[in-house]
């Protein structure tokens, strides 16, 4: 892992579902990538994550994972978050379902 | 076969009640994820990428019928309607809520199972050759001894916190197809002047630091086995590394202290504790073997069998592939695939459980067997019965013949469910498969084995043809291993070269098989023997164009 900073959406899994979410510019917790808060600077992404580790309550595993700003809001920028923002290849399981109902 | 006694009954029943409590008081905040934590993976609850998954051990493979319909209740009821069956003849869940685990260890305790030690620094699910109790080659069922370890490993007090997670793996068989040269303690029984022992093999593993398993006794009589093994697991609490998670598993503290030293080590132990046993685990083992004991074969004639090989050839290719030599006349051993061309390896619907249920009480005497290679076994099953079974499985899309062939591939869940994982398998198994369909009867018998990281939970170093999935620079990679054995003529796979990106993987391995069919002397000789015979350096030509291939490119 590079120690340099990369632009970052703070992610977790909630504790109940074990499913992928995401911190919002209105300090809420969506489900969906692009709704998530994309952060240029290291020292408030940082802050964030802290905040968000002080809610245990409702979510395990908080961290902070490289995005990249795109047309409707932050994307992945690594594959592994890709496939966290989506759901499984081989099944139309996760989070890819969720959005076609 | 062994059925729960109270003793069981009662000891799952006060564990589920410990573990919804303890789920109770994390929902409630009263516990943090870091005090929760290790009380869920002792349960067998891991948090995986997208959700919760459940590790359900189905100990050394066996199953009755009705264990069989309660994994597809579980899969109906809590999760998305299917399983995947793993390596370690495990079931796991990927799908299932926190709150509705508690009510899925209860549905599994009715049928006597459990996820108790499918993870943390235990003896893990114990397993065994899936073709126990039936195979032609077999000196005895190894499942007696199997189950007396689970019993002993089961809560044992002073075994609960090892230097880390503990693995073994038996086998009644010279030929070896549960893997015993890659576990912690492997078992190979042996006769010796007529009497039954076992051949103690140690400190094998996969994971990042391969290692085949060494011969650390050579002949331990039955009656002292469990003394002995408990001689193992005490020397490596006492000895093995604390300091480095990397460096804790018993194969390093065996190629640290060497293997002379262990053997001496381990001797002392064994001697006090032979006298401390004093035989009494030979009683619950002989009671454990009536469990055991075969079912009531019967004898008819397998004229059927015999009159639909000759005339159905889909039948005749799914007996040539998928039957195996049962020691009872008249009867033979049943592989059913879970590796339709393109679907995901190891992974059964609730219809396909509940089908594969009734087939083996209609069919086999109410028994089936999980493999490590993730198939399903129906272990006896009577030759007339074969074309009246082969139809129903048909139906089901159970019928695939490819046992053994180069679609017959293992496959760890890698980056599609696995938060260790460093790029995906499964893909790549459903596309490797879908590739090589047409001509896989030609090719012949070829082992493929797929991992998602270097943690090697999809044994790749032990197979024919061994894929490892990396992150290099932000893209998956896959690297291939070459001449890798998981029998009793145990290999690692020797590194092939750079590795390949995603959609240059198949093309490599469609360039080894091209060069393998143009090298092999007769159809007779497998990818293995030729490999064998020729060593790595054609296949490297082949897949990086160079040497005699260069002109290939
Ligand atoms: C998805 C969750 C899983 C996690 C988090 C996980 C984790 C690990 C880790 C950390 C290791 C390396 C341990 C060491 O060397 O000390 C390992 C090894 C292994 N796991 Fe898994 N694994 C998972 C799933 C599986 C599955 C699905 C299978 C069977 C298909 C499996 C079978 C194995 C085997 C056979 C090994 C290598 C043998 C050995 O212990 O040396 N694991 N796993
Ligand atoms: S090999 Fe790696 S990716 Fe595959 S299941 Fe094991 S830990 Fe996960």
């Amino acid at each position: 892992m590079s120690t340099r900073f990369t632009t970052s959406v703070v992610t977790a899994n909630d504790l109940f579902e074990g499913d992928v979410v995401y911190l919002t510019p209105q300090g809420g917790w969506s489900r969906i990538h692009a709704e998530a808060e994309l952060f240029t600077d290291q020292a408030a992404a940082e802050a964030a994550l802290d905040a968000a580790n002080a809610q245990p309550d409702r979510l395990v595993g908080a961290y902070l994972a490289p995005a990249r700003s795109g047309p409707d809001g932050p994307e992945p920028a690594h594959f592994r978050e890709e496939f966290r923002a989506r759901g499984p290849s081989n099944y139309l399981h996760g989070k890819q379902a969720e959005r076609m109902c | 076969m062994y059925t729960y006694s109270e003793f069981d009954r009662d000891f799952l029943a006060t564990r589920n009640a410990q573990f919804r409590a303890q789920v109770e008081r994390r929902i409630a905040g009263n516990l943090t994820e870091e005090e929760f934590r290790p009380l869920r993976l002792m349960n067998g609850l891991y948090l995986q990428l997208h959700a919760y998954m459940l590790r359900v051990a189905i100990p050394y493979g066996t199953l009755r019928s009705a264990q069989m319909r309660q994994l597809a209740l579980i899969a109906d009821k809590w999760d998305k309607g299917y399983g995947h069956f793993t390596t370690r003849q495990n079931i796991q869940y990927n799908w299932p809520r926190l709150r509705d685990v508690p009510d899925i260890l209860d549905a599994l305790a009715e049928v006597g199972m459990h996820a108790i030690q499918t993870s943390g620094n235990c003896v893990r699910n114990v397993t065994a050759d899936h073709f126990a109790g039936a195979a032609a080659d077999e000196i005895a069922d190894p499942r007696p001894v199997a189950e007396l370890l689970r019993q002993w490993s089961t809560d044992h007090p002073e075994f609960q916190f090892l230097p880390r997670k503990f693995k073994i793996a038996i086998t009644g068989s010279p030929n070896d197809r549960a893997v015993t040269r890659a576990h912690d303690i492997g078992l190979r029984m042996v006769l010796q002047d007529g009497q039954r022992g076992f051949e103690v093999i140690v400190g094998g593993g996969l994971g990042r630091t391969p290692v085949i398993g060494k011969v650390l006794a050579e002949f331990i009589p039955e009656a002292d086995l469990l003394p002995y093994i408990e001689a193992i697991l005490s020397t490596y609490n006492s000895f093995g590394r604390r300091d480095n998670k990397y460096k804790a598993r018993i194969k390093i503290m065996v190629n640290e202290l060497g293997l002379e030293e262990v053997r001496a080590r381990v001797q002392r132990r064994f001697e006090t504790l032979r006298a401390e046993w004093q035989g009494a685990d030979q009683a619950i083992l002989a009671d454990l073997r009536r469990d055991f004991a075969p079912p009531a074969f019967r004898v008819a004639p397998t004229e059927a069998y015999e009159i639909a090989y000759k005339n159905d050839p889909v039948f005749r290719s799914f007996a040539d592939t998928n039957l195996a030599q049962h020691w009872q006349e008249g009867y033979t051993i049943v592989t059913i695939s879970l590796k339709a061309h393109g679907a995901t390896p190891g992974d059964a619907t609730s219809d396909q459980m509940r089908l594969m249920a009734d087939l083996a009480e209609r069919y086999g005497h109410d028994e089936l067997r999980i493999s490590h290679e993730q198939n399903v076994i129906l272990p006896h099953v009577h030759k007339s019965d074969l074309p009246a079974l082969h139809a129903a499985l048909q139906q089901a899309g159970l019928a695939t013949a490819n046992v053994g062939l180069i679609s017959d591939i293992i496959a760890c869940p890698g980056m599609d469910y696995c938060a260790l994982a460093t790029a995906r398998s499964i893909p790549v198994a459903q596309e490797i498969a879908t590739a090589f369909e047409a001509r896989e009867q030609d090719i012949g018998g070829l082992k493929i084995k797929i991992s998602g990281c270097i943690n090697a939970c999809g044994h790749h170093h032990v197979g024919h043809i061994g894929i490892l999935g990396l992150d290099r620079a932000g893209v998956e990679n896959y690297q291939i291993t070459l001449g890798g054995d998981a029998t009793e003529t145990a290999a690692l796979g020797e590194r092939a070269g750079p590795g390949f990106a995603y959609d240059q993987i198949v093309p490599a391995i469609e360039r080894v098989i091209d060069a393998y069919l143009d090298l092999r002397e007769d159809p007779q000789e497998e990818f293995i023997q030729t490999f064998q015979r020729l060593g790595a350096q054609p296949f490297k030509d082949a897949l990086y164009l160079t040497g005699d291939r260069a002109d290939a490119a």
